[in-house]
């Protein structure tokens, strides 16, 4: 009887119809996919994405050229170079950071004395050369410019935990 | 006719002239239409297999990604075509070609509705079979000239599916040809008049449809039976080698045999251009629309077999196919054909008809 009924089965298809029932009920299930570019993900204040060397208030560079953060980069992707400024302070006069080599594994910011290097909130950052990934100074600057706000407050709200 | 006559009697061509340039529009308008439409059967495939995934599928390109698949090929368009140093270049070249060319003149013979088709010839059936068989050349000239070990062995493999599922199909086919009495595609429509009682998918025949269905799918390496391209194995099939636009031609030769084994399935079985209802407000809608539904039911549980059936292994694949549908489908044109002999005389007998 077993036997029939299993050959009964068989002939019938019932496991695909049944296969089928359940793909229908996910096929009406809701979508538990982001859809990405027009929503998305929350996200840490602890996120380590694009890099950006951020400012005084009063404009004034926080980078004083102490070139821990080119010590302790695993990757060796980030270069700098420095001499003192007309006023006698030590700037850096080259500060490149290789995008391609860069793992994003944040010692940079947890190494600099004074938060001037820092991985910011964005990650959306590809490029269509190769080349737009070799980032010098003027760009990590601009970066620090544009995401100042975000990274402020991913600063803030990092702080108790440091 | 239409177009023919108004070349002939409006614009005073002679017949054999406006024949032709009638004919040729007809075919440009048809083909133009049947690949756009392939486009959207693609982006079809790919929201259903997406929205089984729970996932949204394309969506960004256009209202709801439906230019997605144009510019794919757009895509493919420009893409430099890659062709391996190894490689015998014109059988490389021509086989998607021979692919694509088959896939389109398949359609020549399959009617829309009563009396639109390029070719009413009277064994259409006879043909469109001879086409599907043909397009086994494709897939194993561009396997064999792509000198690659995963394109050869794709090749074979997939020829030796599409060899044995035809079989099956053929039977399938003689069973619907007892019951229509023709070979024309059009006359095995009006056969299955007036309504949805004639349909054969509710005669005896009806068994057929499902093994019709399997087969289909094996012959046009769909999964389950998608083993030419179980990427574990072979990487993508027997197009491994191919990039740019001969690919483009493999792909859009493959979905227009889908679309056109679903179509000849809704013609065989379904009632084509037919209503379910003969009454008026069905009566009223164009019978391309009828058979246009038809293909997208059958062309939806396509999409969805492939999204909840696992992939079968080569010998399961070669066991279904030889020892379970080509006996059950050899054994259905005697059951078939004994029907047509002793009982539906009977049956007209009994009940008049």
């Amino acid at each position: 009887m077993a036997y029939l009924d299993k050959k009964a089965r068989q002939i019938f298809l019932w496991e695909f119809v049944q296969a089928f029932l359940l793909a229908m009920r996910y096929f009406f299930a809701p979508k538990v996919t982001l859809n990405y570019p027009f929503e998305k993900a929350p996200q840490s204040p602890r996120f380590r994405g694009e890099h950006a060397l951020r400012r005084y208030a009063n404009g004034e560079e926080r980078c004083i050229a102490c070139k821990l953060c080119e010590a302790i980069c695993p990757a060796q992707c980030i270069v700098i170079e420095a001499e003192p400024r007309d006023d006698g302070s030590r700037r850096t006069t080259r500060y490149d950071i290789d995008m391609t080599k860069c793992i994003y594994c944040g010692y940079c910011q947890e190494a600099c004395p004074v938060d001037a290097i820092v991985e910011g909130p964005n990650l959306e950052f590809s490029t269509e050369t190769r080349e737009e990934l070799f980032y010098d100074k003027t760009k990590l600057l601009a970066n620090g410019d544009r995401w100042e706000q975000a990274i402020a407050k991913n600063i803030e709200l990092d702080a108790p935990y440091r | 006719m239409f177009l023919t006559n108004w070349f002939q009697h409006t614009a005073g061509w002679p017949y054999p002239v406006a024949w032709t340039v009638a004919q040729l529009i007809l075919i440009v308008v048809y083909q133009g239409v049947v690949m756009v439409s392939v486009a959207f059967w693609i982006l079809a495939d790919r929201k259903i297999w997406a929205a089984v995934q729970m996932r949204r599928g394309p969506n960004v390109v256009g209202a709801f990604g439906l230019l997605q698949t144009f510019a794919d090929a757009m895509k493919f368009m420009f893409k430099e075509p890659v062709i391996p140093a190894a490689a015998n270049k014109v059988i490389f070249l021509l086989a998607p070609i021979i692919s694509a060319t088959l896939a389109f003149s398949a359609w020549a013979v399959v009617p829309l509705d009563n009396g639109w088709v390029i070719a009413d010839i009277n064994v259409g059936v006879l043909y469109l079979f001879a086409i599907s068989s043909l397009g086994v050349y494709g897939v194993i000239m561009g396997g064999w000239a792509s000198n690659s070990k995963y394109g050869f062995l794709s090749a074979l493999r997939s020829a030796a599916q599409m060899v044995s599922y035809e079989v099956s199909i053929g039977f399938v086919i003689v069973t619907v040809l007892i019951f229509a009495g023709s070979l024309n595609l059009s006359d095995i429509v009006r056969a299955q008049g007036p309504d949805i009682r004639g349909w054969y998918l509710f005669s005896p025949l009806a068994p057929m449809l499902v093994v019709m269905f399997i087969s289909s799918l094996a012959e046009t390496q769909r999964p389950p039976f998608d083993l030419l391209e179980a990427e574990s194995e072979l990487v993508a099939g027997y197009m491994v080698e191919y990039s740019s636009t001969p690919f483009l031609l493999y792909f859009l030769g493959e979905y227009m045999n889908i679309i056109l084994l679903c179509a000849l399935m809704s013609i065989m079985f379904l009632g084509g251009w037919l209503p379910p209802v003969a009454v008026f407000p069905f009566t009223a809608v164009p019978g391309v629309l009828w058979l246009l539904l038809k293909i997208m039911v059958l062309f939806f549980m396509v999409s969805m077999v492939k999204a909840f059936v696992p992939r079968y292994r080569y010998d399961q694949l070669m066991r279904l196919g030889w020892k379970v549908l080509l006996p059950v489908s050899m054994a259905w044109v005697v059951v078939a054909a004994g029907w047509v002999v002793f009982v539906r005389p009977a049956l007209a007998h009994v009940f008049g008809g």
